[in-house]
């Protein structure tokens, strides 16, 4: 396989006569293309940014990063469809952070409105948004916006290189273009002979590529079916490279100890018994803590336990008590957003029963499996950096920035992650590793955080606190209205990311209740944000996480004191505001043969969100097991509209499912003293095999729209779960997580 | 002091105090890094390989502790000569993001030499100790079953 190294250039080289330039896709066509960052050498072509031609094959370079979800199997699927090579022929590398790798779906649902009705002229709005972020260039992945963004972009740098490789061979046989097909690699003429790719590789670089349509639906040979994973049989293997996994020459091992009250200065530091130790190489103070730099990762934990250091005082309320009052008190102000407001909140309805509620949901950790880690070297006008991230643009100009370079003096390789969920859209591991590097010039250094570090130096899914009121009559929901206050993900996120402050109503922080495709005549959602300096970020689902417990929880209320079922309350509200959001419902009360009954011993909850784009419904049954509750079987129905590769989206529900289960029982992050008191799995567990439900998944595809995948299985499991436990024991869980009151199978 | 230790059929000699756990003399100085970092604690099983053919904690057994031969990941089976597991690993598209696999693998492959056909049961019994964040517990345990049917019909 070509290496990243060779055929990546580290920057905006421009026109080199082997490149050409731009791309040419269909939809971007009103707009200056883009410099391909990709460098073709001698008997090589890049025919666009997302396709490498060498003598050894075609490389399809995917824009996106690979932490488990299965993006590169399906990016490259969507070029390989267009590009007729044979499925075991394909190669994927990850590309090297450039503007031409934008997100052009990532801006489009910062829009405040519901995805769901979104009509043409915000899709026209969201179109110029999707340009704003081509200008900021960021090239991220997150929000689950992998396909949206590539489902035409990749298919057309497979067709529109197809085509100029055909234009190639045409010349190199002598024969027209049209009498040309194309098949496993090669181009081939009517009278049987052919030509490899490969072989036109040179002859195809000088061709200006032609725009061509795309093909069919009807035609499709890996689109819509389950593709093996390119990955996997590295990661059956152990020989697939993560982050941690990066082993250069001469390299040294490094830890780091940041300040457990979470962005205060380290005052002094005492490193005498630690430089003595066995291995140490190196302890140097950083901006907020220290790093050990030692000749084994397990020697420089043992160095960074015996350094002493004085810790500056946390930057926000130190007890966990009075977080929780912090964001009370935030009810109290005006409100940042009231996306919703239908109808007349403030008006009791006549002879309607009403019920209201509060919610507690914790701060979380995201726990990837991988601890956070980086490598960098120095080399005084130069920096290198091997890392797993969501974000390589933003990673290489922080650490650019870190280290007094220019961005184009820093190369990023992106490896794949082991687990991201949010977490890797941030370049503080990146930076640290940078930082530490600069002080090893010539050496590399891997920095690999303990679990601890990890667990307790996140940017954390914020805690919430919402306050529901609602009321029914007539066995219908006729008034909802919801206030949730909390610390805000995109002030902090946005200023990480862009530099920009964000103002205006603060979507993220209420997606996920406001946005939800039911019709209730009275509805408002209100959100108001919490001044508050812990550091919160992205975390699977992000406001929805939140969001769709609370919202869904209380339409099971409003059900329960309406004495209606529970599945067909929320169906008859939804009907006729959303079809494919109502089949999901239909779909699993299908599956799961709900019947509204239910036996001695087993509870039964469905809940429903709508995120991403995608309507996901779940039903979860719990039963009682000596005592213990057992989460036992569910069932998953989520509508893609367009499902891309059906295994993998099954992969990606049961698994976004079983994310929000973990959080739901056991996931919690409390602070005392400024600091967090949990650090590693044993406080902070997930489900097991032995107590993970099985699971049923029913993948729709009711055409019309491409919902994301990567995090709408996890808003809906948290309600389905405490749904059922009520069903079970008629107590309402409102606080999570859930193990503090109730006896779960551990 | 060199430590001798028997690492996938090879003799190694391992120049790091004798309290360094296993888990980092591969990684860090063999550069077997099939075998993952997760916790420290023996709380996630990605660092689980075999002595003498039984599945341990490598995070939780000293160097100086190693008192057999020693098999991780990539001794089990390569791509181009893959264990039973692995194959079935690969038919079942098991993996996500893959940081826990080889852990998950070895502790399988554990489970299956003393017990060929291991009831549902006895695969939890045998695998909750391997956590996965990704989730990814219903392929692995329907690879763990069509790899014991594989290896039986053989
Ligand atoms: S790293 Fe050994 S059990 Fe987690
Ligand atoms: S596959 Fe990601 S942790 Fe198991």
């Amino acid at each position: 396989m070509a290496s990243f190294k060779k055929i990546a250039r580290r920057t905006f080289l421009i026109g080199s006569a082997a490149i050409v330039g731009g791309v040419a896709f269909g939809t971007y066509k009103f707009t200056r293309p883009l410099e391909n960052p990709l460098e073709a050498g001698p008997n090589e072509a890049a025919l666009n940014p997302f396709i490498f031609i060498d003598q050894s094959g075609v490389t399809i370079i995917t824009p996106r990063a690979e932490m488990g979800q299965g993006v590169h199997t399906t990016l490259a699927a969507l070029a390989a469809e267009e590009l007729d090579i044979a499925w075991e022929d394909v190669r994927v590398l990850h590309g090297p952070p450039a503007q031409a790798y934008y997100n052009s779906a990532l801006m489009q649902a910062a829009l405040p409105v519901a995805e769901y009705s979104k009509g043409a002229f915000m899709e026209t709005v969201s179109e110029a948004l999707g340009q704003a972020n081509k200008l900021l260039g960021m090239q991220l992945t997150g929000g689950s916006t992998s396909m949206k963004d590539g489902y035409e972009r990749l298919r057309h740098a497979g067709a529109s290189a197809r085509e100029t490789l055909k234009l190639a061979a045409s010349d190199a046989l002598g024969v027209s273009v049209s009498s040309l097909r194309t098949e496993n690699g090669r181009v081939i003429a009517p009278d049987g002979n052919s030509v490899s790719y490969s072989d036109m590789a040179t002859r195809a670089a000088k061709i200006d590529p032609p725009q061509v349509e795309l093909r069919p639906a009807s035609e499709w040979k890996y689109l819509g079916k389950t593709m093996p994973r390119v990955d996997m049989t590295g990661k059956a293997t152990g020989t697939a490279e993560f982050g941690i996994d990066v082993r250069r020459e001469g390299m040294k091992f490094a830890t780091v100890r940041m300040n457990p009250r979470l962005g205060a200065p380290m005052l002094s530091m005492d490193a005498s018994a630690a430089e003595t130790m066995p291995g140490i190489e190196k302890i140097v103070a950083l901006d907020g803590g220290y790093a050990v730099i030692a000749s084994n990762t397990w020697l420089a934990f043992q160095g960074a336990d015996a350094v002493q250091a004085e810790w500056g005082d946390a930057p926000y309320p130190a007890e966990q008590g009075a977080i929780w009052q912090a964001i009370e008190d935030s009810f109290e102000g005006k409100a940042n957003s009231t996306l919703r407001d239908d109808g007349d909140a403030d008006t009791p309805v006549q002879g309607a029963t009403e019920i209201t509620a509060e919610y507690r949901m914790p701060f979380l950790a995201h726990a990837t499996m991988e601890p956070m880690n980086a490598t960098a070297l120095y080399t005084g006008d130069a920096l290198e950096v091997w890392c797993g991230n969501q974000g390589p643009t933003i990673v290489r100009d922080r650490c650019a920035e870190a280290v007094n370079l220019a961005p184009e003096q820093v190369t990023l390789h992106t490896t794949l992650m082991g687990g991201g969920f949010g977490r890797r859209g941030e370049s503080d591991y990146a930076v640290l590793a940078a930082q530490v590097a600069k002080q090893m010039q010539g050496t590399p250094v891997q920095l690999t955080w303990t679990r601890e570090e990890d667990m307790s130096h996140d940017f954390f899914r914020p805690a919430a606190i919402g306050r529901y009121k609602g009321a029914v009559k007539d066995g219908k929901a006729v008034l909802l209205d919801a206030k949730v206050a909390g610390p805000s993900v995109t002030i902090g996120a946005m200023k990480r990311l862009t530099g920009f402050t964000a103002a205006g109503p603060d979507k993220v922080h209420v997606e996920g209740a406001f946005d939800q495709p039911y019709q209730i005549p009275n509805y408002r959602i209100a959100g108001h944000l919490t001044d508050i300096a812990i550091p919160a970020g992205f975390w699977r689902a992000v406001g929805n996480s939140v969001n769709a417990f609370m919202h869904d929880s209380f339409l099971d209320e409003l059900a329960h004191a309406a004495s209606a079922d529970p599945l067909e309350f929320r169906l008859s509200m939804m009907r006729h505001e959303h079809a494919p959001s109502a089949g999901t419902l239909e779909a699993v009360r299908d599956m799961s043969g709900w019947s509204g009954k239910r036996e001695a011993g087993v509870g039964r909850g469905v809940a429903f969100a709508h995120s991403f784009g995608t309507p996901v419904a779940q039903v979860i049954e719990v039963i009682d097991e000596d005592g213990a509750i057992r989460i036992n079987r569910a069932w998953i129905a989520a509508d893609l509209g367009i499902a891309l590769d059906p295994g993998n989206l099954e992969a990606q529900m049961y698994g976004g499912m079983i994310y929000g289960l973990s959080a739901a029982a056991f996931g919690e992050i409390t602070f005392a003293s400024g600091a967090v008191e949990q650090g590693n799995f044993p406080d902070y567990d997930a489900l097991r095999m032995h107590n993970a439900p099985v699971t049923e998944v029913q993948i729709l595809a009711s055409g019309g729209f491409l919902g994301g995948a990567g995090e709408p299985g996890t808003p809906p499991a948290m309600s389905a779960l405490t749904n059922a436990i009520f069903d079970l024991t008629g107590k309402r869980a409102r606080t999570l997580p859930l193990m503090h009151e109730f006896d779960l199978l551990v | 002091m060199a430590t001798e230790i028997t690492v996938n059929g090879k003799a190694r000699s391992v120049d790091l105090p004798e309290d360094v756990p296993l888990l980092w003399v591969l990684r860090d100085e063999l550069n077997l890094t099939g075998t993952k970092y997760g916790c420290g604690v023996a709380a996630c099983g990605a660092c689980t390989v075999h002595i003498d053919g039984v599945a341990v904690r490598s995070c939780q057994t000293a160097l100086g502790d190693v008192d057999g031969d020693v098999t991780t990941i990539e001794g089990l089976g390569t791509p181009q000569a893959l264990h039973a597991l692995q194959a079935a690993w690969i038919e079942h598209q098991a993996a996500q993001c893959g940081f826990c696999q080889s852990g998950q693998i070895m502790q399988a492959a554990s489970l299956l030499a003393q017990n060929p056909a291991p009831s549902d049961q006895d695969i939890d019994d045998a695998m909750q100790g391997n956590l996965c964040r990704c989730g990814t517990y219903p392929r692995i345990r329907a690879a763990i079953h069509s790899a014991a049917k594989a290896t039986q019909g053989a």
